[in-house]
């Protein structure tokens, strides 16, 4: 009796690609990104086995010595200096950037969204607080850096807000659109920090990086000292980032409206939210989220801006992708997913993984290969739980 | 005319699907030139047994006899090979070929046993017509014609297969009354000439109209076989939903007051901008249900759909209690109080993933008491849902349930609980019942007429001739996105079919 229903729907507008995931992502539950997980590092130990013959445990081991979680154990001893004090700031210095990128892919991901422009936003918010760090030296040290914060913040929105309006006015889809402001993000910063570039140190000679920000604009730290990079207060900001989160998601009727864009357009609009508006929102809310990003890593523990941050570390926003997938776009998973990545890329670093048990270069490769294996994981568990999904439509079916 | 011999017997038949059992032991057999009807209500079992019969589903128990000997099918082509054709709901034809390509496809008479033999599917197609008192033009695009006629196509896609037992699921829910009527004239037909008929339905009157016997079957078991003599509405629809079940609506007279709706020479597009409601005029009055009837497809969702803010309307005038709501948005719309069923409640009506409670606050979330300054209040909006969900009598889950989890009934009484719990002036009603069941007709039909008697202004879209008949004050018969004719609540079916096809000009406007 829904035929006719039905044929329209598939005549009309397909459910998105950000809505399909997120669907398939709920029947998967709770158990099945720590099982994608697993079978990533599983995966990843045979090719360590395989390709180097070493061995695949001893291999992980030293790479997990290396993200510093070891000094988190109560009977490991640390001496001065500890290596593993320093490893974990490390590790948590990189969480505070990806559960920020997370959250921003998240966050427009529930509204049906897939964000993919997380590089270009976090750039601009880079771009806009070294600009701020710049000017109004002297002011109050809060102040500056509160300034300079939201002034990024307010630059990733604008920029996923562009996004966001070309989506709801002429339907311009978001996977296109931020993919191409990515690149004129990263090649207008590039641009301001060039020999000859506005934003350029005329200090560093040729050298394409700009002005140091003023002291007062970095944020304080929590623990270890400025000259070894310790770990700044941003942290914090993005435990709050996943609270506010939660927050608007789940008690405000923004995230209600959010919500329900996301599952369902059209019954949203048939209850009177306005669908463009929302469109605008998640995607200007996202670019929010992600330019802080931005100005956490600037303002914390990188007061300048050059050429390989703004082309080569800013690639650190698609792994908030991966993370928001892992995370099944929640809190807690973003927290739990931001911490595994964030350790992986410290612990196969060059600097803290003991080349005596793994090459640290290779090493590298294989956190590469292990993010590449859970995103693929990922999106295979989508098409396994779409094809288990179509089975069963196709059985009830029969039943009516 | 039937005679007793089985060509068709199903022994004790079990199918389980995961957490349900769909078929429990089921017998069941068909006659030589009987109509064998199989009646129940959404989820009986209904389609599930009949594709046990053409092959989809292996059944876990029980046993599938031809011509009095046991068969496994494995797939349809088995059981086409066994002489058994069915026709689903949803036609299985190519549009873009001709009629004789649609009937001989898959068994196409070749010349050199590769290129086809177009002329003798032609010709084959001609005969098999005529041998059955068929009328269809083996060259027209099976586009271009009607709904009525693309069922007579599946049909003879059957017969040229050689069936003997012919399956037909649900055959005249895509019918008008017209349609219908010529389906069973063909039926009745097809049964002289000895071919035996498995007729899927849950409409009574339509069973009593076409079947030799029936059976009945309710959540996935039988309940009886009965012969059609002596077979009453009544009796067939307790047998099914297993209680008494009240089929005439019972509503005091009415006594409408001032309009409450009023349409001026509306006209809207659809969405690939066709001009799919051509000038309609009309109003509803406080307290009257006016009907709007129709064949599918002739403008009715599109005037729903800009009476209630979904779609702008290119000219005319939609007034609401008074006020030109014209163009207006869905909110503005709802704030005037409008309430709306829409009529694909799966699509629109509901938002799946959310909770009953984030579904009843659909319209009123931003508003007091379910929140403030854009921030909900959960405690609140979990009472207000937990009473709107006691007050409509939804049962299958609470307030924290998810609306996938429901039943299509239930879901339907979760939208009119919306609906109807922010006490509507007007209440736009379209194909409410559509795809539910005895009961939950019956359930939807009572409020429909207690909004009438509270005195709001209902117009009821319905594709279904007889829940207008039994509702409406007023009938409209909507044809080519126009009013083509006003009628009261006494007039025949038949002269409502007639003008729901076109079959007469513009009576009067209302």
């Amino acid at each position: 009796m829904t035929e006719p229903g039905s044929a329209r729907a598939q005549g009309g507008e397909r459910p998105t690609l950000a809505f399909r995931i997120a669907l398939a992502q709920r029947a998967g539950g709770i158990v099945s990104p720590f099982f994608t997980a697993l079978l990533a590092f599983f995966m990843g130990g045979l090719v360590v086995l395989f390709v180097t013959g070493k061995n695949p445990l001893s291999t992980y081991e030293a790479i997990f010595k290396g993200t510093g979680l070891n000094w988190l154990l109560p009977w490991e001893t640390c001496a001065h200096p500890c290596s593993a004090a320093l490893s974990l700031q490390q590790t948590l210095i990189q969480f505070t950037a990806l559960a920020l990128t997370g959250v921003a892919v998240a966050f427009a991901f529930r509204c049906g969204l897939f964000n993919i422009g997380g590089q270009g936003q976090y750039i601009v918010g880079t771009v806009a607080a070294v600009q701020m760090g710049i000017w109004f030296q002297g002011l109050p040290s809060a102040l500056h850096i509160l300034l300079a914060a939201g002034a990024a913040a307010l630059a990733g929105a604008l920029w996923g807000g562009i996004a966001g309006v070309l989506k709801a006015t002429v339907g311009a889809h978001e996977v296109i659109s931020t993919i191409m402001l990515n690149w004129i993000a990263l090649w207008v910063a590039s641009y301001l920090v060039t020999f000859g570039g506005p934003m350029q140190d005329p200090a560093a000679g040729t050298e394409a990086v700009s002005r140091p920000i003023s002291e007062g604009a970095q944020l304080p730290l929590l623990w270890g000292s400025r000259l070894l990079q310790g770990l700044h207060v941003g942290l914090f900001v993005a435990l709050a980032a996943l609270l506010v989160y939660w927050l608007v998601l789940n008690r405000t009727t923004l995230g209600y409206e959010v919500r329900a864009v996301g599952f369902n357009p059209e019954a949203a609009a048939y209850g009177g939210i306005d669908v463009a508006k929302s469109y605008f929102l998640a995607m200007a809310i996202s670019g929010a989220f992600a330019g802080l990003a931005g100005a956490m890593d600037i303002l914390g523990w990188r007061p300048r801006l050059d050429l390989t941050f703004v082309q080569g570390y800013s690639q650190i926003a698609f792994i908030g992708i991966a993370v928001a997938l892992l995370g099944r776009n929640t809190a807690v998973g973003i927290f739990f997913a931001g911490l595994l990545f964030a350790a992986l890329r410290t612990g196969s670093s060059t600097r803290n993984l003991d080349p005596e048990v793994f090459r640290p270069e290779l090493a590298n490769n294989l956190t590469e290969i292990i993010q590449g294996l859970i995103i693929l994981l990922v999106g295979a568990e989508t098409l396994v739980l779409y094809l288990l999904k179509s089975g069963r439509r196709l059985r009830r079916r029969g039943e009516t | 005319m039937a005679s007793d011999a089985l060509v068709l017997e199903l022994r004790g038949i079990t199918k389980r699907f995961p957490g349900v059992v769909a078929n429990d032991g089921i017998d069941f057999d068909v006659r030589r030139g009987e109509v064998h009807a199989l009646l129940g209500e959404n989820g009986a079992g209904k389609t599930t047994l009949m594709n046990v019969v053409y092959g989809l589903y292996r059944p876990d128990a029980g046993e599938v006899r031809v011509g009095g000997k046991p068969v496994v099918f494995r797939s349809p082509r088995d059981a086409i090979a066994h002489g058994i054709g069915m026709v689903h709901q949803h036609f299985m034809l190519i549009p873009v070929m001709t009629v004789a390509e649609n009937i001989v496809l898959a068994k196409e008479p070749t010349q050199a046993g590769v290129v086809l033999d177009y002329e003798a599917a032609r010709k084959r197609v001609r005969e098999l017509a005529s041998a059955f008192g068929f009328v269809v033009d083996p060259d027209a695009r099976v586009r271009d014609i009607t709904v009525g006629q693309q069922q007579r196509v599946e049909i003879l896609k059957a017969l040229y297969r050689r069936a003997d037992v012919l399956i037909l699921d649900e055959p005249t829910s895509v019918l008008t009354p017209q349609e219908a009527s010529e389906l069973f004239q063909i039926l009745r037909g097809l049964t002289e000439q000895g071919m035996s008929v498995v007729f899927i339905s849950h409409k009574l009157n339509e069973v009593l109209a076409v079947a030799d016997r029936i059976t009945v079957l309710r959540r996935g078991r039988k309940v009886a076989t009965i012969s059609r003599q002596g077979a009453t509405e009544e009796s067939l629809a307790r047998m099914m939903v297993g209680r008494e079940v009240l089929l005439r609506v019972e509503k005091p007279p009415a006594s409408p007051g001032e309009p409450l709706l009023e349409v001026h020479d509306l006209r809207v597009l659809d969405d690939r901008r066709l001009e799919k409601v051509r000038g309609v005029s009309f109003h509803v009055r406080a307290g009257e249900i006016v009907g709007i009837a129709g064949v599918d497809g002739n403008g009715q969702s599109e005037l729903v759909e800009a009476l209630a803010g979904l779609r702008r309307p290119v000219a005319g005038r939609v007034v609401v209690a008074g006020r030109d709501m014209t163009g207006r948005s869905a909110r503005e719309v709802l704030d005037v109080g409008v309430g709306h069923v829409p009529e694909d409640r799966l699509r629109r009506g509901l938002v799946l993933d959310f909770t009953l409670a984030e579904n009843l606050i659909l319209h009123d979330y931003d508003k007091e008491p379910c929140s403030r300054l854009g921030w909900l209040f959960p405690d609140r909006i979990l009472r207000w849902a937990a009473e709107l969900l006691r007050r409509f009598d939804v049962r299958g889950g609470g307030p924290r349930t998810l609306a996938s989890a429901l039943s299509g009934g239930n879901q339907q009484k979760v939208v009119l609980a919306r609906e109807l719990g922010r006490e509507p002036r007007i209440l736009l009603a379209a194909q409410p019942t559509r795809g539910l069941d005895v009961g939950a007709i019956e359930f939807v039909h009572r409020q429909l007429v207690e909004a009438r008697v509270q005195a709001k202004a209902v117009l009821l879209v319905s594709l279904e001739l007889e829940e207008i008949l039994s509702l409406a004050d007023r009938i409209l018969v909507m044809y080519e996105g126009r009013i083509v004719g006003e009628y009261g609540p006494e007039v025949q079916e038949e002269e409502l079919g007639i003008a729901m096809t076109g079959g007469r000009p513009v009576v009067e406007a209302a």
